[in-house]
């Protein structure tokens, strides 16, 4: 049995106090320990960013990469041992922004693994420029006459892509996201999960402006329906519909042919591919018969 | 004998089906074949040439003369005609000057039955002016086509007996005495073949790689042989590349990539990564001129000191630039060694000469002992810390689900736990120290340069990676010549390991880029003067032509 003391990290933790990245965190240990994972079990994947520092803040395997990359190095890891339980956590700017072609092309790779995005909509740690997920015209710290551009679409982007499991959370409701990153963990495939996570210190609106917006996806919906799950995704960002807007059996994953070759464990305990399957290759390069010449000088 | 045949048309022309033919004709024969592939960056028609150099003894550097040209079109031969030696024979279709006539399409249709068997008549007229005899090439064709059934074999025979013919009549009195059938059999292979191999059987388990020239052979062949046991991923881009290399290596399976300069360059922020997070990882950085774009398809020696100096900030890493096949299966293993080893990106640089050109070598040979992995033993320690300070700066490395201790890598400066830190008093210097160290200790294991014949010399040729053959040329040739001449070759290019230079002899650095990157290095490692650099930069890999030249 695991517990949520099991997850406590002794790392000073450097959020401003209040953040409703303290509600991601309780909610991801909550998951974590309902699922009875142990800590040595899973592996958090983060790029740079407030949000980024969340495995820190947890006992657990980290990978605490570069800002964008999360999700290649969590392919990597995943790859390599898949006995793990990798779940990304990063930030809007990082995933969308910096990362959004990884984001992009993890959706039709889908691997097992899952993402969670903690979008404030802001960049905070450089102090409030505006992020993928900002709506035009409100001004940031850098965009002093309101954001020129649409906010980018990217959970529809994800059901488009034929992603299996796309999901919206609210950072203040604890219950439900810690619900969602249960079932988005527990879904094989890629799961995407985007948190709704309001910047006390830079956010362009108030904790109650999005409490207000964040409204539970009607108990009716089936999310199964492409179009009704892209239609919920576009209402961003005037409400943010919470819940599973799109889930499907799953699809091929990530590698599974490879998989089958080799079986499911961490590809350290594979045997060595035999030295005679290796010579093999190396006298195919000797044409017309054996070599003549023996080998005379030391091999370095 | 050492016979230069350089057959040239253009792309889809089938230049690369003729070469390979006759290589594997002479290499059946008992003779030393070195080949090199020069080719536009085009799919279809420009200017190509497919070079075969044919010894008795192997010499695995290119030449740029022709002693045969076979010009499959008429701009291929007004274009190569200058490269001709005088005395030499064109083999063209159309009557020209003093052209052996070998009208290829014409014979194709009469003896093989279509146009397609013009390769073959190419391939049978090539073996009549060097004296290859026509049975060779006829066995040659069989076991090539074996699997196409009798009609074709028999039609690629005739076509190619057609072609010799033709070409003997031609010749004249001028027919080269038949070549006799010699004993030897050569491994025939490019470098960058044996890097799969080698990866293989050092335990490498992930490649994920952005295709680009000439590094792209390198993950189709993971992909093509299934049994090497590699996962082969095509990734999005070369950022992705490597970091999901990364993220292989640090939950335990030797992981690599392979770029070239441009597609490096957008790796360098997770080289550094590579660096900080003490993660094994071997790049292939296969050079090609540039700037930018540069020349996708020819060959340079130009990112040195881009290899030596990418990454921000400080971190120990070794650059291996092995010479030819066997060398590259060697290095390539000790490269997935030292990067497990010092827990550090390792760069294998090669070149597209390293990439296309074929070289005839003795043996091709695996070595003995292949370390393996250098994993802690997760029993013996409690608590577990990533970056644990030791006097070595290695800190004994778990991978992620190795056992109950967690790992923690951060690319922030960290903790020995691995967690974030702004410690500069206590944690900032002792990590500092820690990555310095391990360079100096990777300094240690660093091979000293070869040097050959300079007990003696007044000169001394200094290169590194793949033009060592064409040095070696240059020398053996000067010192014929009654110069004495001696080789200084290092394939191991940093860290640089100790080394003196002898007082009283003239170095001279050659190599392929414009500004003599290493002796530039080599002068500010060791205080060595270069009075004299020879460097080639045109694209075209650098011979002993060029530096005969030069020295002339």
């Amino acid at each position: 049995m695991t517990s949520m003391e099991a997850y406590l990290s002794q790392v000073e933790n450097q959020w401003c106090p209040g953040c409703p990245n303290f509600g991601i965190l309780t909610a991801l240990k909550r998951a974590l320990v309902e699922l009875e994972l142990a800590p040595h079990e899973v592996c958090l994947v983060s790029g740079i960013g407030q949000a980024a520092k969340l495995p820190h803040y947890m006992k657990c395997n980290v990978f605490n990469g570069l800002h964008g990359r999360p999700i290649p190095a969590a392919i990597g890891i995943h790859l390599a041992n898949p006995e793990l339980t990798t779940i990304v956590t990063s930030g809007d700017g990082c995933i969308y922004g910096e990362g959004g072609n990884h984001f992009l092309h993890a959706l039709r790779r889908n691997p097992d693994i899952t993402v969670l995005i903690h979008d404030n909509q802001i960049y905070a740690l450089t102090k409030g420029q505006g992020s993928p997920t900002t709506r035009r015209g409100e001004r940031t710290r850098l965009q002093f006459d309101g954001v020129q551009l649409d906010p980018s679409q990217m959970l529809a982007t994800a059901i488009v892509h034929g992603c299996t499991f796309v999901a919206r959370g609210f950072a203040g409701d604890l219950d439900g996201l810690a619900l969602l990153i249960r079932r988005a963990i527990t879904h094989r495939g890629l799961s995407v999960v985007d948190i709704i996570q309001p910047c006390i210190t830079w956010g362009t609106h108030p904790v109650d402006w999005y409490q207000e917006r964040a409204i539970p996806i009607p108990q009716d919906h089936d999310p199964t329906d492409r179009d009704r799950a892209v239609a919920l995704a576009l209402e961003t960002p005037d409400t943010f519909p919470v819940g599973v807007l799109y889930e499907t059996p799953p699809r091929p994953t990530f590698a599974a042919s490879y998989r089958t070759r080799v079986g499911a464990g961490a590809l350290a305990r594979l045997d060595r591919v035999p030295r005679t399957v290796l010579e093999a290759y190396l006298a195919r390069f000797t044409v017309n018969g054996s070599r003549t010449e023996k080998r005379t000088k030391e091999l370095r | 004998m050492d016979r230069s045949l350089f057959i040239t048309g253009a792309a889809g022309e089938g230049i690369q089906t003729v070469g390979d033919i006759v290589a594997r004709a002479f290499l059946s024969h008992g003779y030393a074949t070195f080949t090199t592939q020069e080719y536009e960056s085009r799919i279809r028609g420009g200017k190509n040439s497919y070079r075969l150099r044919v010894s008795d003894e192997p010499r695995n550097a290119p030449r740029h003369d022709a002693d045969v040209l076979l010009a499959l079109n008429p701009d291929a031969r007004s274009h190569y005609a200058p490269s001709l030696r005088p005395g030499g024979f064109l083999l063209s279709s159309k009557e020209e000057g003093g052209d052996l006539v070998i009208p290829f399409a014409d014979l194709a249709v009469r003896h093989g039955g279509g146009r397609i068997y013009a390769n073959a008549v190419a391939a049978g007229a090539l073996c009549a002016s060097v004296g290859l005899p026509l049975a060779v090439l006829e066995h040659t064709l069989r076991e090539t086509f074996a699997d196409k059934g009798d009609e074709v074999a028999r039609a690629n025979a005739a076509a190619a007996g057609a072609g010799f013919a033709r070409a003997v009549e031609r010749l004249g009195d001028r027919r080269p005495a038949e070549l006799p059938e010699r004993s030897e059999r050569y491994a025939f292979a490019s470098a960058h073949e044996a890097i799969p191999i080698a990866a293989a059987a050092a335990g490498c388990r992930f490649i994920s790689a952005y295709p680009m020239s000439p590094s792209t052979g390198i993950i189709t062949a993971f992909a093509r042989h299934a049994d090497l046991g590699v996962f082969a991923e095509q990734a999005e881009d070369e950022i992705a590349a490597i970091n999901m290399a990364i993220g292989a290596s640090a939950a335990g399976a030797r992981a690599m990539t392979a770029t070239s300069g441009g597609g490096f360059a957008l790796m360098v922020e997770s080289l550094s990564l590579a660096g900080m997070i003490e993660t094994p990882i071997v790049i292939v950085l296969a050079q090609r001129p540039g700037p930018a774009t540069g020349l996708p398809t020819r060959t340079a020696q130009e990112d040195l000191l881009f290899a030596i100096h990418a990454g921000h900030g400080e971190f120990p890493r070794a650059v291996l630039a092995p010479s030819d096949p066997q060398d590259t299966l060697c290095k390539t293993i000790r490269a997935f060694d030292l990067a497990d080893r010092f827990q550090t990106p390792v760069i294998l640089l090669t070149d597209q000469f390293l990439a296309d050109a074929h070289f005839s070598l003795a043996w091709l040979e695996m070595p003995d002992e292949i370390p393996g992995p250098h994993l802690a033993d997760p029993n013996t320690m409690s608590p577990y810390q990533r970056y644990a300070r030791t006097e070595d700066g290695l800190s004994p490395r778990l991978y992620f689900g190795q056992s109950e201790h967690l790992v923690c890598l951060d690319s922030d400066e960290h903790t020995a736990a691995g967690h974030i830190t702004e410690d500069l008093v206590s944690v900032r210097p002792v990590m500092v120290e820690k990555r310095l160290e391990k360079g100096r200790r990777l300094r240690r294991e660093i091979a000293s340069p070869v040097e050959s014949a300079v007990e003696d010399a007044e000169l001394i040729l200094v290169g590194w990676g793949s033009t060592k053959g064409a040095i070696e040329e240059a020398a053996s040739s000067l010192r014929e010549g009654g110069r004495k001449t001696g080789t200084l070759h290092f394939s191991e290019v940093w860290p640089l390991p100790d080394f003196s230079f002898r007082s009283g002899t003239e170095y001279v650095g050659v190599e392929g880029n414009a500004t003599g990157q290493f002796a530039r290095l080599l002068e500010a490692e060791y205080g060595v003067k270069f009075e004299r650099k020879i460097v080639r930069s045109d694209g075209l890999p650098l011979d002993a032509a060029t530096i005969l030249k030069e020295l002339s």
